[in-house]
C-alpha cells in the first residue's frame, strides 16, 4: 500500500478549478518530484496536503488513514514534515534550538507544570539527538549563531533539519531550491540524498528546477493547469511530448 | 407592534451618536492603520476647549467651533502624527494600540490640568446649536435641536467620508499608506504628507463628534467619552473596522436594539439590569467572535516588512558570562540590601507602599506572560486580578476558608476564566483578541460586579489576614516578607516558563504559526496555556493585593482604566523581562509618592501624564525603556572591557558560511521568517 495516496483531489477557488481530479502516490522510502510550471496548483496541492487548504472534492489519505480531517498540527506528528517555499524560521533562535523545539514538540512532553518547576529545559538527550541531525546535514559549525545571521542555503538546511527531528515518514519540501544559487542548490541537492540514506524517508518535491528534480528523484508527476499531464519514471516523463511542450518547451 | 415601531424611532436619536463615532473610529483605521482607543481622548480635547471658550468666556458659538474644532482638531492631529505615530506606520498593529492607549492615559490629564477641570468640573456642557435642549414635537415623539443637529452630520459624514475614499485620490493615497507605505513611497507618493493629512482628517472628526455629544453628558469628563467610544467599537466591529457605510448602519442597529430592549425587557428584571447596560459589550463580544467578517482575519502584513532588521534578541543573552554573574551578584545584593531597609528603617507608611509596589510586580508579571512572551495584548488582566481578589474575599467570609488558601483558589479561577476566555477569542490576532479582552473587562465592570455575591454590593467585603501557627501576617512587616517570597517565586516561576517548553513553543508561533504547526506544535493550545498562566498570576497577585489592604475593593483597585493603564506602564518600560514587570510596580506605586508628592509638589493627575507619555518612548523604543537602556550600557560596559582585552568587538566577526561564498545578504533569512 502506498505511504501517501492523494485520489481525484479537486479544488477550486471562486470559478476556477486549481486542481482537477490530482491522483499523487507515494511509496515509502522513495523520492518523488511534483513539477509544473507556475501556476500549475503545485502549492495548492501542497497546501491540501498539510491541510492548510480543504479540498472540494476527492480524498487523501496517509499511511492508510483518511486525513480530511486531521488538522495541520496533527499531520506532523503523524509523521508528515515538510519545509517552506518562503523560509519560515524562529527568529532568534539558533539552528540548534529549531531542532531542540521540534525534538521537544515530537515527544510531546511539554506540560506547564514541568515548566514551573524548571524542569522544561531540553535534555541531554535531547541535546544528543538534535545534535545528530545538526551534524548530518552539516550544520555543526552555525549551529549556536542566530538564524537571522545566516544565508538562505543555510536556513533551508535548517528547515529540513527541523522537520527530520520529527521523525516523519514522509517529507514534502516547497521548491527547496528557490532562491539558492547554483552552488547552494547542489549542496541540497547532496544533502537531501545523504538524509534519505540515513534517515529512510519518502520525500515529495515540489519543484521547478528541472535540474535539480532529475538529480534526486526516480518518479515524477507533472501538472499544468490543474491537471495532472504526465507520470512516471525520470526517463519516461522527460521524454514524453505532451511535458516537452507544456513545461519545458524553452528549454529544450 | 405599535411600541416597537416606536421604540425603533426612538432609538434613531442615540443610533446617530454611535455611528458618528464609530465613524471616526472607522476613518482612523482606515487611513493610520491605527485603532485608536484615544479617539475618545481627542473628541474630549475639543470639547474640553469649546467648553471653556463658549461658557466660560462667553465666545458665540461660531467662534467658539472654530477655534476648538476646525483649528485645534486637526492641529492635535498633526501634533500627534509629526511625535508619535509617523514613527510607528510600519510598526505592529499591537504597538500602535499601546501608543494610543498611552495617549487616552495622559491626554485626558493635560486637558484637565491647563483647563483646571480638577477644581471647577465642567458641568452642564452645550452643543452647536443655541438652545439645543429646545424640543420639537412629531406626534408622539420629541427631538432635541442637538439631537437634529446630531443626526444631521452623522449623515453628511457617512456620505461624505464615502465619497473621499470612494472618489478622490487622496482617499486612495491614505488608505495605500496604512496598506503599505514604503511600497507608496517607491510609487512616488509622499507617505508622510499622506499620513499626516490622514491624522488632521480623523483629528478634525473626533473633535467635531467631541462638540456634537457633549450635550449627552451632566459633566464633561474623560471617562464619560471613554464609554461612549467602547459602546461604539461594536458597530466599528460589525463594519469589520473598513466599511463606512456599515459602520452608520451598525451604529444606528445599535441604538435601536437598545431602545428595543428597554421596551421589552420588564424594567425591574435580572436581564433588564444586566443586559441593557452591557449590551454593547455583548455585542462587540459576539460580533468579534462570530462576525465573519472578522473571524480569521490576519491583519495586513506590509509586503516590503522585509527590509526591516530582525528584532533584537535580550539584551542580557548577548552578555558574557563573567558580566551576567556579576549582574545576578549586584541585583542580588541591591534586593536584599532593599529588604533590609524596609524591615528596620522604613515607617509603616512606607512600608505598605513598598508591599504594595511588591504586590503590583507579581500582578504585572502577568502582563509579562501574555504580553512580552505570548506577543498578545490583554486588556483585562485588572479583572482577572479583581476576580482572584473578589475570590479571596468571598470565600473567605462565607466559607470560613483560610486566606492563603482562597487565595490560591482565586488564582485558579481566574485561570480558569482566563482559558475559557481565550477559547472563543482565539482566532483572533492582535488588536481583535485586544478588543475581546476589553469587551469583557467592561462587561464585569458593568454587569458582573453590580452583584453583591461578586463584590459585595456598596461596601467591598473584608479580607482577613492569615495566621500560620506563630507567624502571624497582621504584622506589616511579616506580611511584607511573605509578598517579597510571593514574587521570587512567581519571578522564578516566569523565567522557568519562558526559557521551558511553553516559553519556547510561543517563541516558535510568534515567528511563524505555519513553521510551528508544521513541527506538531499546537497553536491554540499554547495560547490557552499562555492565557490561563498569565488570568492565574494576575489572579494570585490581585488576591494578594486585597489580603494586603484588608479589603476586596474593586472601584479602587481594578477598574478597567486602571488595567488599562497598568498595560501601558509595563510595555512602556519592557514587557519582555521580569525585571521590567518589577521596575513597574515600583514605578507604579513609589514614583508618584516620592517624586511627584514629595520632591516635585504636584498633583498625582501627572502620573498619568508621565507614564501615558512614556508611549512616546515606547514609540521609538518598541522594546520598552528597560531593554533600551540595558542594552546601552551593555554595549558600554562591554566596549570597556574589550579595550582592556584588546579584542575586537563581536559585531566585526564575518558572517558564517559553511563552505559556501554568502550568496543572500546577511539578513535574508530572518527578514522573511
Amino acid at each position: 500500500m502506498s505511504l501517501l495516496l492523494a485520489d481525484a483531489v479537486t479544488k477550486r477557488f471562486a470559478g476556477i478549478t486549481a486542481l482537477d481530479n490530482v491522483s499523487i502516490d507515494v511509496e515509502a522510502d522513495e523520492i518523488v518530484g511534483l513539477i509544473g510550471p507556475n501556476g500549475a496548483g503545485k502549492t495548492t496541492f501542497f497546501n491540501c496536503l498539510l491541510g492548510l487548504l480543504k479540498p472540494d472534492g476527492g480524498e487523501i489519505t496517509f499511511d492508510g488513514r483518511d486525513l480530511t480531517r486531521v488538522p495541520t498540527h496533527r499531520r506532523a506528528r503523524l509523521g508528515i514534515g515538510r519545509t517552506f517555499q518562503r523560509i519560515e524560521l524562529f527568529t532568534g533562535m539558533t539552528p540548534r534550538e529549531h531542532l531542540l523545539v521540534a525534538e521537544r514538540a515530537r515527544r510531546g512532553t511539554g506540560a506547564l507544570w514541568k515548566d514551573v518547576i524548571g524542569r522544561g529545559r531540553p535534555t541531554a538527550e535531547e541535546q544528543e539527538r538534535a545534535e545528530a541531525t545538526l551534524t548530518l546535514l552539516g550544520l555543526m559549525p552555525v549551529a549556536d549563531r542566530k538564524v537571522e545571521a545566516l544565508s538562505l542555503g543555510i536556513g533551508r538546511l535548517v528547515e529540513v533539519g527541523r522537520a527530520l527531528m520529527t521523525e516523519p515518514s514522509l517529507l514534502l519540501l516547497d521548491e527547496p531550491s528557490s532562491g539558492l544559487d547554483r552552488n547552494e542548490t547542489s549542496l541540497l541537492a547532496s544533502t537531501l540524498r545523504e538524509v534519505q540514506r540515513e534517515r529512510k524517508m519518502a520525500i515529495l518535491l515540489v519543484e521547478h528546477d528541472v535540474d535539480f528534480v532529475r538529480s534526486l528523484v526516480s518518479r515524477v508527476f507533472v501538472l499544468d493547469f490543474g491537471t495532472l499531464i504526465a507520470a512516471g519514471t525520470t526517463h519516461d516523463v522527460f521524454a514524453d511530448a505532451a511535458v516537452r511542450r507544456a513545461y519545458l518547451g524553452e528549454m529544450v | 407592534m405599535q411600541e416597537l415601531i416606536s421604540a425603533v424611532i426612538r432609538g434613531v436619536p442615540i443610533g446617530c451618536v454611535y455611528a458618528l463615532v464609530a465613524l471616526g473610529f472607522v476613518l482612523t483605521y482606515k487611513t493610520s492603520g491605527v485603532f485608536n482607543l484615544a479617539f475618545g481622548a481627542q473628541a474630549f480635547v475639543s470639547a474640553a476647549v469649546y467648553y471653556v471658550l463658549r461658557i466660560r468666556h462667553g465666545w458665540p458659538i461660531w467662534a467658539a467651533f472654530v477655534i476648538a474644532v476646525v483649528l485645534l482638531g486637526p492641529l492635535l492631529g498633526l501634533l500627534l502624527d509629526r511625535a508619535l505615530f509617523r514613527y510607528l506606520r510600519t510598526a505592529p498593529t499591537v504597538a500602535k494600540l499601546v501608543t494610543s492607549l498611552g495617549l487616552l492615559v495622559a491626554v485626558p490629564g493635560i486637558v484637565s490640568l491647563l483647563l483646571n477641570f480638577g477644581n471647577s468640573p465642567a458641568y452642564g456642557p452645550t452643543g452647536i446649536m443655541y438652545h439645543g435642549d429646545v424640543a420639537y414635537h412629531f406626534g408622539s415623539y420629541a427631538l432635541q435641536r442637538d439631537q437634529i443637529a446630531t443626526i444631521v452630520v452623522t449623515l453628511l459624514a457617512a456620505i461624505g467620508l464615502t465619497a473621499i475614499f470612494r472618489f478622490t485620490a487622496i482617499g486612495l493615497r491614505m488608505r495605500a499608506v496604512v496598506e503599505s507605505p514604503r511600497m507608496t513611497e517607491l510609487a512616488g507618493v509622499n507617505a508622510d504628507r499622506v499620513g499626516a493629512v490622514s491624522w488632521m482628517l480623523s483629528s478634525f472628526f473626533a473633535g467635531l463628534a467631541g462638540v456634537l455629544l457633549a450635550p449627552l453628558f451632566p459633566q464633561l469628563s474623560s471617562e464619560n467619552y471613554f464609554l461612549l467610544i467602547v459602546a461604539a467599537i461594536a458597530a466599528a466591529a460589525f463594519a469589520s473596522l473598513t466599511s463606512l457605510p456599515m459602520a452608520f448602519l451598525g451604529g444606528l442597529l445599535l441604538g435601536i436594539v437598545n431602545q428595543i430592549l428597554t421596551v421589552k425587557l420588564p424594567t425591574d428584571s435580572i436581564l433588564a439590569q444586566g443586559l441593557r447596560p452591557s449590551l454593547p459589550f455583548v455585542a462587540l463580544f459576539l460580533l468579534l467572535v462570530l462576525w465573519p467578517g472578522l473571524k480569521n482575519r490576519r491583519e495586513v502584513t506590509d509586503p516590503l516588512a522585509g527590509v526591516d532588521p530582525p528584532p533584537p534578541g535580550f539584551a542580557a543573552d548577548e552578555r558574557s558570562v563573567a558580566l551576567t554573574r556579576a549582574t545576578h551578584v549586584f541585583g542580588a545584593l541591591v534586593a536584599l540590601g532593599f529588604t533590609w531597609w524596609i524591615l528596620t528603617q522604613a515607617d509603616s507608611f512606607w512600608l505598605a507602599l513598598f508591599t504594595q509596589a511588591v504586590v503590583f510586580s507579581v500582578i504585572f508579571l502577568s502582563i509579562t506572560v501574555i504580553n512580552g512572551m505570548a506577543g498578545q495584548i490583554s486588556l483585562c488582566q485588572a479583572t482577572f486580578a479583581a476576580i482572584g481578589a473578589l475570590a479571596t474575599a468571598q470565600l473567605a467570609n462565607n466559607f470560613g476558608m483560610s486566606v492563603l488558601a482562597t487565595m490560591v483558589i482565586g488564582a485558579v479561577l481566574a485561570a480558569a476564566v482566563g482559558a475559557l476566555l481565550a477559547l472563543p477569542a482565539l482566532r483572533l490576532g492582535g488588536i481583535f483578541l485586544a478588543l475581546a479582552t476589553l469587551a469583557f473587562a467592561l462587561f464585569f465592570e458593568n454587569v458582573m460586579v453590580k452583584f453583591s455575591w461578586v463584590s459585595g454590593g456598596r461596601v467591598p467585603p473584608t479580607v482577613p489576614r492569615p495566621v500560620i501557627g506563630s507567624i502571624n501576617f497582621n504584622s506589616d512587616k511579616n506580611f511584607f516578607l511573605l509578598s517579597v517570597v510571593v514574587l521570587a517565586i512567581v519571578s522564578v516561576v516566569v523565567i522557568f516558563v519562558r526559557s521551558g517548553t511553553t516559553g519556547r513553543y510561543l517563541d516558535a508561533l510568534r515567528s511563524s504559526e505555519v513553521a510551528a504547526s508544521s513541527i506538531g506544535i499546537n497553536p491554540a493550545r499554547a495560547r490557552i496555556t499562555a492565557f490561563a498562566l498569565s488570568a492565574g498570576i494576575a489572579g494570585l497577585g490581585g488576591g494578594l493585593l486585597a489580603i494586603q489592604e484588608k479589603f476586596a475593593n474593586y472601584q479602587a483597585d481594578f477598574s478597567v482604566v486602571f488595567g488599562l493603564f497598568w498595560v501601558v506602564l509595563v510595555v512602556s518600560i519592557g514587557a519582555r523581562t521580569v525585571e521590567g514587570a518589577i521596575q513597574g510596580g515600583f514605578g507604579l506605586k513609589i514614583f508618584p509618592e516620592l517624586i511627584l508628592l514629595r520632591l516635585l509638589h504636584v498633583s498625582s493627575t501627572w502620573q498619568f501624564i508621565v507614564f501615558g507619555l512614556g508611549a512616546i518612548a515606547y514609540a521609538k523604543n518598541p522594546e520598552g525603556t528597560l531593554e533600551a537602556g540595558k542594552r546601552k550600557s551593555l554595549n558600554f560596559i562591554q566596549r570597556l572591557l574589550d579595550k582592556r582585552a584588546g579584542r575586537a568587538s563581536p559585531d566585526d566577526q564575518p558572517v558564517a558560511t559553511l563552505d559556501l561564498p554568502p550568496t543572500e545578504p546577511a539578513s535574508a533569512v530572518g527578514s522573511e521568517a
